[in-house]
């Protein structure tokens, strides 16, 4: 049986952990954005560019990273140096946020994602570790200004607007479905996140001499975490099923929630259908992108604050 | 469709054939087309999720019908033309089965052509080596002494499909893309069949028990029965339970004062009749598994119980009552008896039930704690004509007071079931003292003008529960399963293809090796630039002499 047991102290500190990773999130954010701001401009388009004649598939590429072109002049050290410091600043940041879902979890004795505060902090946690995790292997620092900023945003609204003290959930919630189904919709959103980020930006953009990322960059990285995301996410909605048929009786009947992961999970199917099949690529997938992205937040947002049904167990502070 | 986009420009639309004479032949098979089209199955696609927004938006039947009838009270207009619309019931609407029929039609048409395609391509040869290897986007050209069987062999160690002609081997992988895509299509299709043999064949019931009470799955025995069309009354597994005791755990102290931890129901459950009884403990997440049928625990109250004796000193009611949940943080709860049988007029009650009951600094009760730790009845009593014997159907729960004469108020009148504000006003104030304090367990009231007696006796709790049989749920299961796994795989797998060309050197005995690959995935080719290298430096290329060639196209 649960227990109504919270550990206060463990409790408290989740709670300033939070602080210190807003904190921390600020700082990565001005790091990167000095390193964007004074760092050399990137031309969009490829025309002074060097460009290769492709074969077959990927001729249709009609913007190439060209940032080498733009005459090859060394970028600022200083700025490059605040750059790096926003990364560390980043991690240090991410784990601070994991010591606060960690100790929260502690302190409550059960997983940390009970309620829309739990669940903010813990999608803007994947967002981060999704970044930096690309970051390793990919050329994607130019975004890092922009996820921190979201980091930052999320985890501010929901220490401002969503915070609940740590306590013990409603029976419902009490199940290790929740590790299953919210972790995975956890870290989907996440992912999803960071390519809302580089669609906006990409949408932003306009051609020529400019200080942000390309569009085939921004265009790359959201195609890219849509791809892992979307599997997550439909394992999300299958996970939630099989837990509807525990706990309602029966896996899907149109509740708010269900319908709206369903008009996601068509948006971002869209997204990559439209990409591989239909040659939609550049503005039309980003918007398509983007519109899908409205879903999953107002999934979040909407749903749980204003409609509610079966799915109100949100506890929205 | 016949045409997959790879072979058909983007952006070209279906035509009708020829110009004014078509005939109705040419204008099924055209229709067919467009229907089977990518362009239509994606604007498909979109109606089916746009066309569930308003089920989202506004209240369904079946699943908030107290908001459905807020609704009609307070817009009839409006309400009249969205329910003209079917919007409160979009997923019975018919709109919006055209919309998932039209898809799935789409579907269908355009899974089943693919097949074959893809059948064919399984059992095809990769194509010859194209003249110039040096004009694909992977390239790379090293000497080293290898021959084309062993370029062959070596290909085929990594998987690939291989054909050798003179001087050149061709290797292509990455099938299992088409087939995981084809997977997808065709296990959406099934889960079609499943939801829809759920529906058909399953049934859906619920039930409200009180602690003592037994349950046997038979139609009558429920309050509320949703069976499929293909479903009959004797196809229901003759399971049967009794619930011997509830139990809810709430938090007693802090901020959640009052919100529950635990429920748990315990029942005595007989599989078959005559079979042997077992003790199954009922949970939220964990629902009885009878042959299939699955019953669940989904709500819970009070039902305090009650003896009523009549003016001519006769028991005409005894036992419990179950109550409305009035405000689900305290359980305060409303109930309604109703006893026909008493003489010389039937007697009607309405009950206030305070699990905790505190008194207020303005003197009157509430309940302060879900649990029942100092439970007490505030009482209304009525006498008249209940009316129910000219066979119109009543509400357990509601008490049409404005034809009856009121006898005794308790307390604060209880809002809500069917009391008329008049008859509050017109009712004689309780006497005060004693009487205007709440009945404890085992208190009696007696009614003025010797109408009679009521005695709290006690309290038990009851629960709702819902059965459920969808023999569909675990063929939709395995067919979204085996979706997710074609989906995976068409996401993740590249169609590539190598060509290897083999010249004798101008000196020595050593062979000039040229490597080219393709994927046929767009955005694929940064991928697969890494694995390029790979295949190159399996094919016997040393590292220095192949590395400022390669190239990828960033
Ligand atoms: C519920 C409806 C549908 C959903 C959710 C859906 C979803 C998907 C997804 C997620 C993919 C993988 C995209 C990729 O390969 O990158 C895909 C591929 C594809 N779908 Fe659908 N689809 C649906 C209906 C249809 C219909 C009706 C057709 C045919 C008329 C169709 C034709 C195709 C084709 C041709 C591909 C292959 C893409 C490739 O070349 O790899 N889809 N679909």
């Amino acid at each position: 049986m649960p227990t109504s047991e919270v550990d206060f102290g463990l409790a408290a500190l989740s709670d300033q952990l939070i602080l210190g990773a807003v904190l921390l999130y600020v700082l990565a954010m001005i790091g990167y954005a000095l390193e964007l701001a004074f760092a050399t401009r990137r031309v969009n388009q490829a025309k002074q560019g060097k460009r290769r004649v492709l074969v077959g598939a990927g001729g249709a590429e009609d913007e190439s990273v060209a940032a080498e072109a733009a005459g090859g002049e060394a970028k600022h050290g200083w700025a490059l140096r605040a750059g790096t410091a926003g990364l560390v600043v980043g991690w240090l940041g991410w784990a601070a946020n994991l010591a606060a879902i960690l100790t929260r979890g502690l302190a409550v004795d059960r997983w940390p994602w009970g309620n829309m505060y739990e669940f903010v902090v813990a999608m803007c946690f994947a967002a981060v570790t999704a970044f930096l995790i690309m970051q390793i292997r990919f050329p994607v620092r130019f975004l890092g200004a922009f996820v921190f900023v979201a980091a930052m945003l999320g985890l501010g609204f929901a220490v401002r607007y969503l915070h609940v003290q740590a306590g013990p959930v409603v029976p419902a919630l009490d199940t290790y479905w929740v590790a299953i189904h919210v972790s995975a919709a956890i870290l989907a959103s996440g992912l999803f996140i960071l390519a809302g980020v580089a669609g906006v930006l990409f949408l932003i953009r306009k051609d020529g001499l400019s200080r942000l990322p390309t569009r085939a960059e921004l265009e790359r990285v959201a195609h890219r975490a849509i791809l892992v995301a979307f599997p997550v996410w439909t394992f999300a909605i299958i996970a939630g099923a099989l837990w509807a048929d525990r706990a309602w009786g029966r896996y899907w009947g149109w509740d708010p929630k269900e319908v709206w992961s369903f008009i996601t999970w068509i948006g971002y199917a869209a997204y990559l259908h439209a990409w591989t099949t239909a040659g939609w690529k550049g503005k039309k997938a980003t918007i398509v992108q983007l519109v899908a992205f409205a879903a999953l937040m107002f999934n979040l947002f909407g749903v749980n604050i204003f409609i509610g049904g079966l799915h109100s167990y949100a506890d929205v502070g | 469709m016949a045409e997959t986009t790879t072979d058909r420009k983007p952006g070209m639309t279906v035509k009708p054939p020829g110009g004014g004479g078509l005939g109705a032949t040419g204008w099924l098979r055209w229709g067919w087309r467009t229907l089977t089209s990518m362009r239509t199955a994606l604007v498909l696609l979109f109606l089916f999720a746009i066309g569930s927004i308003p089920g989202s938006l506004i209240p369904q039947r079946g699943v908030a019908d107290d908001m459905v009838a807020k609704h009609f009270r307070d817009n009839p207009e409006l309400s009249t033309w969205l329910d003209r619309l079917w919007l409160y019931d979009v997923f019975q609407a018919p709109w919006f089965a055209a919309i998932y029929l039209l898809l799935f039609l789409s579907l269908v048409g355009c899974v089943i052509p693919r097949t074959g395609v893809h059948l064919k391509e399984l059992r095809r040869k990769p194509p010859a080596a194209p003249r110039n290897l040096g004009r694909l986007p992977h390239h790379a050209s090293f000497t080293a002494a290898t021959s084309v069987e062993e370029v062959a062999s070596r290909l085929r160690k990594r998987r690939f499909r291989v054909a050798t002609g003179p001087g050149w081997v061709a290797g292509e992988k990455g099938f299992l893309r088409e087939s995981g895509n084809l997977l997808f299509h065709i296990s959406l299709l099934g889960l079609l069949f499943a939801v829809g043999a759920g529906s058909l064949y399953g049934y859906r019931g619920n039930v409200l028990l009180v602690e003592g009470d037994g349950f046997s799955n038979t139609v009558a025995a429920y309050d509320r029965y949703l069976p499929g069309v293909q479903v009959s009354a004797e196809s229901l597994s003759p399971f049967s339970f009794t619930l011997k005791e509830f139990q809810a755990t709430y938090i007693v102290e802090g901020r959640q004062r009052g919100q529950a931890l635990d429920f748990e129901a315990d029942l005595r459950v007989t599989d078959e009749p005559g079979g042997p009884e077992r003790d199954f403990k009922l949970k939220v997440n964990e629902p009885l598994d009878s042959g299939g049928t699955m019953t669940y625990l989904l709500g819970n109250g009070y039902a305090p119980s009650f003896t009523v004796t009549d003016g001519k000193g006769q028991v005409a009611f005894d036992g419990p009552v179950p109550c409305l949940t009035a405000d689900k943080a305290t359980f305060a709860s409303e109930c309604v008896i109703k006893v026909p049988d008493a003489e010389p007029e039937d007697l009607g009650f309405l009950i206030r039930f305070l699990p905790t009951s505190v008194k207020m600094k303005d003197g009157t009760y509430a309940s302060a704690f879900p649990a029942q730790i100092n439970p007490e009845v505030e009482v209304w009593a009525f006498s008249g004509d209940l009316g129910m014997d000219n066979g119109t159907p009543q509400s357990v729960y509601e008490l049409n007071s404005d034809k009856l004469k009121p006898l005794l108020m308790q307390g604060k009148p209880v809002v809500g079931h069917g009391v008329a504000p008049k008859s509050v006003d017109a009712a004689p104030k309780a006497p005060a003292g004693e009487q205007a304090a709440p009945l404890q367990v085992g208190q009696s009231l007696d009614l003025p003008g010797g109408a009679g007696k009521i005695t709290f006796t006690g309290v038990k709790e009851w629960v709702t529960l819902q059965t459920t049989y969808d023999p569909g749920r675990l063929p939709a299961l395995i067919a979204s399963v085996l979706a997710v796994a074609g989906l995976v795989l068409s996401l993740s797998i590249r169609r590539r293809r190598v060509w290897v060309r083999l010249t004798e050197a101008k000196e020595g005995d050593a062979t000039v090796v040229e490597v080219g690959g393709l994927t046929r995935t767009e955005g694929g080719d940064a991928a697969f630039a890494g694995e390029f290298d790979d295949i190159v430096r399996a094919l016997g290329a040393r590292p220095a002499e192949n590395a400022g060639d390669t190239d990828a196209h960033e």
